[in-house]
Formats: structure tokens, sequence, C-alpha cells
């Protein structure tokens, strides 16, 4: 899996340099549900190996800006964009990225944790099997590694293969989280991970964001505020299709520069 | 209250028919016994009577039958299922498959005899001539068979494994499909993985309702299958099942003879309903499971 993907564009693991400022560039980035534009020139850049958080009100463009990073947007009929996405100086548009690799170097976690109806065990090996890996030991090593970074390991290492459909929220939501980094991405795209979980799962899935930002770049979308305030260094705050603004987290929730962003941090509208 | 009547009705009808059935069958049970089942024998003339060769005859005509729909009506269900096809053109398919559920069962007798038989007849004898030496193609091809019949009664259970198949596709979460695109997997990737996997249950079950709508189909294979109680192991050659063999001698019978017909007819509702309880409990579980999913 590794040498075939090597030689592709995205392959960032050889020369990736840890503390880059400019990681994911969004360059005047438009995207449009058929006529109508959800997001209007976004201009944004996204510092690789820290959790950068997306905050804003319903329909703000949020998780849309998020879903184009992986090309996900691109499943749903009749959307187009202008502008440009880059990660690490390649646009993810261009005509060599296949969008089967650019996927397999973006992890990502949704809103509502979508575990196969399969062991644990398939579940994480997933990515890998597709990817023709069925070396038993390379699996093996894989699912530990990936529930070790999940911190689900203690909790399930005698049932690996039982069905991860017996697990409960929170282990199913760091089950998905476990998933999304079998196949060594560098980034992880995380959709409201915590929206469904009670506050103990959300807490334990918090812990783990901070705990895997030494090895992936995070983008998370998130309602809770006080969530992007605790987990996040960045925070962008978007509003109807606008990147409002785009600062150190402690400097949005302490002291933003726009109006606008006062006026949704401290509550008073979205 | 018009509701739990109905209900109550239904059920006390269905222990009615049942029972008038074990009623009439009890000389044939009380004389013939387990014997009934296991003889190979029929012969009303001298009043011996031995299902086993239509019991075969049941279950092969049935099991080929979904044999050759299972693959086709699941492939229909997943075209139905995904895009690939613009939407007007999904449901043209999907209106004209159900409509095949509406054509009369002796309209499919009739079509058989004048359309498959004489393919049967051609096809066969070519293929007797070359592969006779395997027991299960072995000539002469006549064209009522074991084969015309299950060829006729696949395309009757395809509604069933198509609609049936189609909505536990359809019923797959959305969130799952993204999870898999968003790993990295190809369409087909996601659809072999993950969208058949988790319909898999549903997938059985329309092939279990298929089969137990096969056994108890009548018409179409009493004018088919050759109504012969001999056995044999070419598909080419004629069998009978249950309900062929009731359709096409309760008219003539009298006595013991009556009796025995009622005999198997217990035997074909003790199977039916097996069958068809069987599939309806695996549906269930099945709708059980992808409702956890959501």
């Amino acid at each position: 899996m590794t040498t075939e993907a090597s030689q592709h564009p995205l392959e960032l693991t050889n020369d990736f340099a840890p503390g880059e400022s400019n990681f994911i560039k969004v360059d005047n980035f438009k995207f449009f549900y058929g006529k109508k534009e959800a997001l209007h020139g976004i201009n944004l850049e996204i510092p690789s190996r820290k959790v950068t958080a997306f905050i804003g009100p319903s329909g703000c463009g949020k998780s849309t800006l998020l879903r184009n990073f992986n090309r996900m947007n691109e499943l749903i009929p009749g959307v187009h964009h202008e502008g440009d996405i880059t990660i690490h100086g390649t646009s993810i548009y261009d005509p060599s990225v296949e969008i089967i690799a650019l996927r397999r170097r973006i992890g990502m976690v949704f809103q509502k944790s979508n575990p196969f109806p399969m062991s644990i065990f398939e579940n994480i090996v997933y990515p890998l099997r597709i990817a023709g890996q069925n070396t038993r030991s390379v699996l093996e090593e894989t699912v530990e590694r990936c529930l070790r970074s999940a911190a689900l390991w203690d909790e399930v290492k005698d049932r690996l293969h039982d069905s991860a459909l017996g697990l409960s929220g929170g282990q199913m939501q760091r089950l998905c989280i476990a998933r999304a980094v079998a196949s060594r991405p560098e980034i992880l795209l995380m959709d409201e991970p915590c929206s469904a979980l009670d506050p103990i799962a959300t807490a334990k899935v918090e812990e783990l964001i901070i705990e895997l930002k030494k090895d992936f770049t995070i983008v998370i979308v998130t309602h809770n505020m006080q969530q992007a305030s605790r987990v996040s260094e960045l925070t962008a705050f978007f509003y109807l299709g606008n990147l409002v603004e785009f600062d150190n987290t402690r400097k949005i929730f302490t002291n933003p520069s726009m109006k606008q962003t006062e006026e949704y941090i401290t509550g008073r509208f979205g | 209250m018009a509701c739990l009547l109905a209900s109550v009705l239904t059920i006390t009808l269905l222990a009615f028919i049942v029972g008038e059935i074990l009623f009439k069958a009890w000389p044939a049970i009380s004389k013939f016994g387990l014997g009934f089942i296991t003889g190979i024998q029929w012969s009303p003339n001298r009043e011996v009577f031995g299902v086993l060769p239509v019991l075969i005859g049941t279950a092969a005509s049935s099991f080929l039958a979904l044999l050759l729909a299972l693959p086709l009506g699941l492939a229909i269900a997943l075209f139905l299922s995904e895009d690939f096809l613009p939407p007007a053109i999904r449901q043209i398919i999907r209106f004209v498959v159900e409509l095949l559920a509406a054509i009369p069962s002796v309209v499919y007798g009739l079509w058989g005899i004048f359309v498959v038989i004489p393919l049967v007849q051609k096809y066969g004898a070519l293929v007797a001539a070359k592969l006779g030496f395997i027991p299960f193609l072995a000539g002469p091809a006549y064209g009522n068979s074991l084969l015309t019949a299950s060829l006729v009664l696949a395309l009757m259970v395809l509604p069933t494994i198509t609609a049936i198949s189609r909505s536990s596709l359809v019923a797959v979460p959305y969130a799952l499909r993204e999870g898999s695109y968003a790993l990295g997997a190809t369409r087909w990737e996601t659809i072999l993985s993950v969208i058949i996997p988790t319909a898999a249950p549903g997938i059985v079950a329309s092939g279990i309702l298929a089969f137990g709508r096969a056994m108890g189909e009548t018409m179409a294979v009493a004018m088919l299958i050759g109504n012969s109680q001999r056995l044999s192991w070419s598909l080419l050659s004629p069998s009978n099942t249950l309900s062929a063999l009731l359709a096409n001698q309760f008219a003539e019978a009298d006595g013991i003879q009556v009796s025995a017909l009622m005999y198997a007819a217990a035997l074909l509702v003790l199977l039916t309903l097996g069958v068809n309880i069987a599939g309806e409990a695996v549906l269930r579980r099945t709708q059980k499971a992808t409702a956890g999913l959501r």
C-alpha cells in the first residue's frame, strides 16, 4: 500500500515538516450547490500538527469547507467550485490527484459514528483491505496501533472479533477515529464528532483529540464553543458563507477583532 | 376493535384450514405413517402412496428456481437502489419487475408451454447429446421437465427477490456509504464490502420467501413439470411437486387417495408455513439490526 502511494504527489510522509504554517491552503475558494453559492471566496491557511476549529451558526459553510478537503462534497450531484485548495503545495484538484488516494491521506470522522456491521477488527482494517493489504501480521499490528491511538485498546482487546455494533456510542465514535487513522493519514477531519455523545464520552474524545494532534493535523467542526476553546489552538469563525475571523483560539474567545465574532461567542446570536 | 376481530378471525380461519386438512388426511396418516414420506411409489390403483419423489421434486424445482433468480434479482435490486441509471429509467424497470407479479400463474404456464418447452427440447437435446454422461443432464430431453418448471418459477419469484432485496439495500444508512468513501473506497468496493454485507440478512430473507413462494406455486408448475413420480437425477426429466400433484389428481380421486392427497397437502402447508415463518423471522431481525445503525 505504501509503495503504491509514495509515488503519488500527495504522499507527504517523507518531506512532511511539522510546524508548517500553511499546510492546508484555501485560496479564494467558492463552492456552489447548484446555483446557490455556499462559500464566498474563502482564504485560509491551516498549520500542520495543530487543532483548528471551525465554528459558526448552522448553514455558515463550515462543514461544506471541511468536506471539500477530502472532496466528499463531490458525492452530491450538481455541485461545483471556484478557487483552489492545496495541501502541502499540491492542489487537491490537480488532474494527477486521484480522489481515492487523496481520501486515503485524509481521515474523516463524522457527526454520527458509522461503524460497519462487521467485527471491530474488520472495521479498522477495512481501508487496508481495500488497498489490497491482507497480511495477517500487518493487519494485527495496525489494529493494535489504531486502537491504542484511539484510547480504545484496553476496553476492546479481548473482543476484537465481536461485532462493532455491540459497542457503546462513545466507543463506536472512538472506533471510527481508530479506523480513520488506519491508513496513516496526515490530516484528520472531524465533523461535529461529539454532537451525538454524552458528556463523559465527549470528554474522552476531546482528550483523544488533544493527544492525536502530535501526529495529525486536525480540523474540527463544532457547534460547541466550549469544545472549540478546550481542544483547539486556532479557531475560524464562519458566518453566512464567509470567513469572518481566523486567529488563535484564545484571542477569538477573549478578545475577538470582529464585532460579529464577539456577538456569536457571547451567545447573542447563532 | 374491528382490527382485533379481523385478526382473530384470520387466525381462526388458518387453524380451521389446517385442522380440516389434518382431519381429512387422518385415515392416510394412520394407515401409511412415515412410510408415506419415505416411499417412492405412488400408485392409486394398488393403494400404494409414497411422496418422496414428489418432495424431492418440490425442493429441487424451488431450489433451482432460486439459484437462477437470486443472482438476477439481486443484480436488478442493486441497479434499482444505486444511481447507475437515471431515476426515470429505474422507475420503469421497477414497475416492469413488479408487473411480473401481477401476471396470472396460468399465463406463465401457457408461456412456458409455447416458449420454454420448445427451447428446452431443442437445447436440452443438444446438451444431453454432448454432456449426457453427467447424471443431471442425461437425456432424453422431454420438454416437460424439472428444468422447464424451474425456469418459469425463477421468473415468477423474481419480483419477490427484487422487491425485498431492494428495500434492504435502500435501508443501508447513507452514513455507512459515506464512511466507506471517506476511507478511500471506490464505488464497487463500497457496494461489495459494505452495502451488500449490511443488507445481506434482507437478501437472504428475500431468497427464503421466494423459495416458499416457489414451493407453493401450483398452476404453472402443473402445466410444465410433466407430473411424473419417478425418481430421476436429470434436470431434463419430468418430475412433480406437491402442489402440482394435488392439482392434477384431486379431481379424479376418491377413497383413500383423497386422504393421501390431503396428507400431501398437510406436508405442503407445513413446509410453506415453515419456510415463510423462517423468512419473516430473518427479515424482522434484519430490520431491527439496520434500525440500530441509524
